[in-house]
């Protein structure tokens, strides 16, 4: 009930006309952005890709042909096959589903608990604070890849054990810019007054806190995407992720370097699929922070 | 200053013991018992058993933890369960060699991020900005595996010009280097851009043209000293990444440095190793923060005061 | 009277604009005035009118794009500086012209010590070596008055109070004995009191080295106590141009007015403040008319059809204004498109 109360006086019609407003310019924004855009169709067309690859892959990208291994590109296999006689083209378009999905299952991962973490952190403060925000730093003193190297070391190379490795890699990034986001949110005056109307922390966290701290989390999400879809890829790539036959883009670069010399493009292809789907996802999240948050733009 | 480093320094002994604790916990997680792996197949029980005891494998975390963090302190890693070698002497036979290909390549990135940055800077939305930004962009978007296989490929197999793998001379050391160092260029390029443009709008730099100062002068002494101050930061970190790259990038032109003995320990499952050489980098890397904090906190002293 | 050779700048029609995504602002639309030597000009308006625009032009610093001087001259000692290089603008900013701004804090550049920021100029303008130009700095801090100034030229900016900065600022900007100062807004960001000593300042160091200065400044208190000739600026024109005491005892546009009567006075009995009706027009969309016309108490037809001239009156001073023409009594209160 008192909830109910409280959202009433909060989400007046004039507020919500400001958030439309805000919305509306913020598309406007985002659309000025040409490279954003860009970055936003590449995404999309690969999301497509990974959905309908059952349907449009011309070949069952597990069907070993040994009489056909290594073929250049051709009318019958666009990208060439591979040493087993794979078709690379059906291989890439099912690589685009573990790719984006474990991107995305890691991410969510990460975020949910970085999340969970920056918002217990600013919002309680003191000894609470300080002990996640120790925790955090702990997480960060390893750098780069490691720590996901170590967490799938300790695991054992698997796909599900990357994307537990790559999620709790990516904590710290969300636990930080949503302690940071909540303590200025907290700051603000409208929370002292539904605190006063008597809303519990669990309400104003959520319905309060959290709507307000969204932009930096989406932005950050995106462009982490970017990070995430790399160091998984660069996990399998070092043989510690996907495991044969799984055709995940960075195993088949893997596979691919064995030939090098002979068939470049088992090479060539599988990296450009993780190149413009990483760029796409940058582009994109580039011009999703500049249209949040236009203070920040050049 | 002195009272600063101190202090900093005080700071990093959690979370070194920290990352020691987490380093002890991931290996703890490991299926399978160590004791096993040390004794060989076909052991008997006893065996096992005698192994698990002198591991001291039979006492309470905490304890295994302390006994550990008194080893690690003393320079005792343990021996690789691979060679039967110190941990220690083989990581310090692999540490310079990672070190070499990590210095090399922060030196590039930050060399080659910082002019382009600052071109970009002084030419805002010019062609030459945008296509520094757009390469920039590359930069940070590229796997840093196919621009090591593409350098490969185009320099080594195609042009001849440098040496396919290995860690012998300079010319060994030039495509790992840009392979290694092309993130943070971009990076670093991005950051100075942004830094020296936030910069160029201050007021002090309206004070330096009225003041007469050539447009020279203004960019590179009243802006750059400013400027760089947050791209100090992003360079600390930068290495970061780059210890961690230095596994793959090792792994991709085959230098038996620190990052190719993690990923070869892995693969023999050899514990010790993967926590003595996942260690050092941290370590290192820690190192790496303190002395970018103290040179931040030297190139910026108003934050003594606010 | 001022001889004609005393003059030495003289601003004429000058056209200062904006050109960005929102459309053309006209932040300077056509200013004259001129400055005598050893005199203080005071440019008075609101924040918006263009006149830290038109003193950033005389030294050509605005930031292009988006800002562009599109007309006029800027006379220095017989020469117009528009058509001047680049090369020659620098040999006269911050040796023959200078200039000080409202934020002591931020003018500074805060990775150096004062002493080298000031050093700085003589090594730019009068070729000194090192030392010798930190000897100089020294002298210059001494001469605006900060004590033990061989210690204080060793510290950074931050390590000084807004008007210690505000000093350094001066010391900068006097180190090669310029002909003319351009102050922005020299005092707004002080304390009262320190505002006090600096005007103060300034004026003693005026005496001594003869120079002209402009003073920026939207305080008709500031005009009152330092200024000889004061250019009333709104919305990118002169709309008055007289002698201080004339603008004082009769000040004649209704804009001066309203600023005048917004201040609270000593001399005489006031029923109340009044702050002047309605809004600065967006720069992007000016008036047709006089610019003050939507705020004008006074305004009829003619007012919103068509810009006055900025005319001599009987006294000498100028003023942009139909009331003080001849036109003024033929109108009646219809404009040209109808009913006002």
């Amino acid at each position: 009930m008192k909830t109910e109360v409280i959202d009433e006086k909060i989400q007046s019609p004039i507020r919500n006309k400001v958030k439309k407003e805000k919305w509306r310019s913020f598309y406007l924004r985002l659309q000025k952005n040409k490279l954003a855009l860009v970055g936003g169709i590449i995404v999309l067309f690969y999301m497509l890709l990974a959905l309908t690859a059952s349907l449009i892959a011309p070949h069952d990208p597990y069907e070993i042909d040994l009489l056909n291994k290594l073929q250049q590109p051709s009318m019958e296999h666009w990208l060439g096959t591979d040493d087993k006689g794979r078709d690379v083209l059906s291989r890439l378009l099912y690589g685009a589903q573990l790719s984006l999905g474990v991107g995305f299952a890691s991410l969510f991962l990460g975020a949910f608990f970085g999340i969970i973490l920056g918002i217990v952190a600013g919002y309680y403060g003191k000894w609470i604070d300080t002990i996640i925000m120790r925790f955090i730093d702990i997480l960060l003193a390893f750098p780069g890849i490691l720590l996901a190297l170590a967490i799938v070391a300790a695991l054992g190379s698997s796909l599900i054990n990357v994307t537990i490795a790559v999620g709790i890699f990516t904590i710290p990034v969300f636990a930080r810019i949503v302690r940071g986001s909540t303590l200025s949110v907290k700051k603000l005056e409208y929370i002292d007054a539904v605190r006063s109307l008597g809303a519990n922390d669990i309400t104003i966290i959520f319905k309060h806190i959290l709507p307000n701290i969204l932009s930096p989390i989406i932005v950050q999400g995106t462009l982490r995407l970017a990070t995430v879809i790399l160091t998984t890829s660069a996990l399998s790539f070092l043989g510690l992720g996907a495991q044969p036959p799984l055709p995940e883009w960075g195993a088949m670069l893997s596979n691919g370097r064995d030939f090098l010399f002979s068939a470049p493009y088992l090479t060539i292809f599988p990296g450009l699929a993780i190149a413009t789907l990483v760029l796409g996802f940058n582009l994109f999240g580039d011009g999703l922070r500049d249209a949040l948050d236009p203070r920040l733009k050049k | 200053m002195f009272v600063y480093i101190i202090r900093r320094f005080l700071q990093t002994i959690p979370v070194l013991l920290g990352v020691i604790f987490v380093v002890f916990l991931i290996m703890k997680l490991v299926p399978g018992d160590p004791a096993v792996l040390i004794a060989g197949e076909g052991a008997t029980e006893e065996t096992i058993e005698t192994i698990r005891n002198d591991l001291g494998l039979n006492d309470p975390l905490l304890v295994q933890y302390f006994s550990y963090l008194k080893d690690i302190v003393q320079g005792d890693f343990g021996e690789s369960i691979r060679s039967n070698r110190p941990v220690f002497d083989e990581i310090m036979v692999r540490l310079p060699i990672t070190m070499e290909l990590a210095l090399i390549s922060i030196l590039f990135s930050i060399v080659l991020g910082m002019i382009a940055g600052i071109l970009s800077a002084t030419k805002p939305n010019s062609i030459a900005d945008i296509t520094i930004m757009l390469l920039a962009l590359i930069g940070v978007s590229f796997p840093s595996f196919w621009i090591g296989l593409m350098l490969i490929f185009y320099f080594s197999v195609q042009l001849q010009i440098f040496p396919v793998a290995g860690w012998d001379s300079w010319m060994h050391i030039v495509l790992p280097s840009i392979t290694l160092g092309a993130m943070g260029a971009a990076i670093i390029a991005r950051m100075t851009r942004s830094s020296m443009l936030d910069v160029i709008r201050q007021d002090y730099i309206r004070t330096a043209r009225a003041k007469g100062l050539k447009n020279r002068v203004i960019i590179y002494k009243h802006g750059l000293k400013n400027a760089i101050i947050p791209v100090i930061t992003v360079i600390g970190l930068q290495f970061g990444v780059l210890l961690g790259g230095a596994v793959i990038t090792e792994t991709v032109f085959a230098i038996n440095g620190l990052g190719r003995l993690i990923v070869d320990s892995i693969y023999a499952r050899d514990l010790p190793m993967i926590q003595g050489t996942v260690l050092t980098a941290s370590v290192i890397f820690v190192i790496v923060n303190l002395i970018v904090d103290t040179l931040y906190r030297y190139f910026n002293k108003r934050i003594e005061l606010d | 009277m001022l001889e004609q050779e005393d003059k030495i700048l003289e601003v004429r029609q000058l056209q200062t604009h904006f050109f960005t995504d929102e459309g053309i602002s006209k932040a300077v639309d056509g200013v004259d005035f001129v400055l005598h030597k050893g005199e203080t000009l005071g440019i008075v308006g609101e924040s918006g009118c263009g006149k830290s625009i038109t003193s950033m032009s005389i030294l050509r610093l605005i930031d292009s794009p988006p800002g562009k001087i599109v007309g006029g001259e800027v006379v220095f000692k017989g020469e117009n500086l528009l058509s001047k290089s680049e090369a020659t603008m620098r040999k006269i900013r911050g040796n023959e012209i200078s200039m000080i701004f409202q934020e002591p804090m931020t003018s500074l550049n805060p990775v150096f010590s004062v002493g080298e920021q000031i050093a700085e100029v003589f090594r730019v303008h009068q070729n000194m070596g090192r030392k010798e130009a930190w000897k100089k700095a020294v002298e210059m801090l001494k001469l605006v008055g900060i004590p033990s100034p061989e210690e204080r030229a060793k510290q950074e900016p931050h390590e000084l109070s807004g008007g210690m900065r505000q000093r350094v600022m001066i010391a900068m900007a006097l180190s090669c004995n310029p002909e003319i100062l351009i102050a922005d807004e020299p005092t707004t960001a002080l304390d009262v009191t320190i505002q006090a000593q600096i005007l103060e300042l300034m004026k003693t160091l005026q005496n001594e080295l003869g120079m002209g200065v402009i003073m920026i400044t939207h305080d008709l208190g500031v005009v009152s106590e330092t200024c000889d000739r004061v250019a009333v600026m709104y919305a990118g024109k002169v709309v008055e141009y007289a002698t201080a005491d004339d603008l004082f005892d009769q000040p004649k546009h209704p804009y001066t007015i309203g600023l005048m009567n917004s201040l609270p006075r000593m001399d005489i009995d006031q029923e109340s403040l009044q702050a002047i009706p309605g809004n600065v027009p967006s720069p992007y969309n000016m008036p047709n008319g006089c610019r003050f016309a939507p705020r004008c108490p006074h305004a009829k037809g003619i007012c919103h059809d068509a810009i006055p001239e900025l005319r001599n009156t009987d006294d000498g001073s100028q003023v942009r204004c139909w009331m003080y023409t001849p036109e003024w009594e033929d109108h009646s209160d219809i404009t040209k498109a109808g009913v006002k």
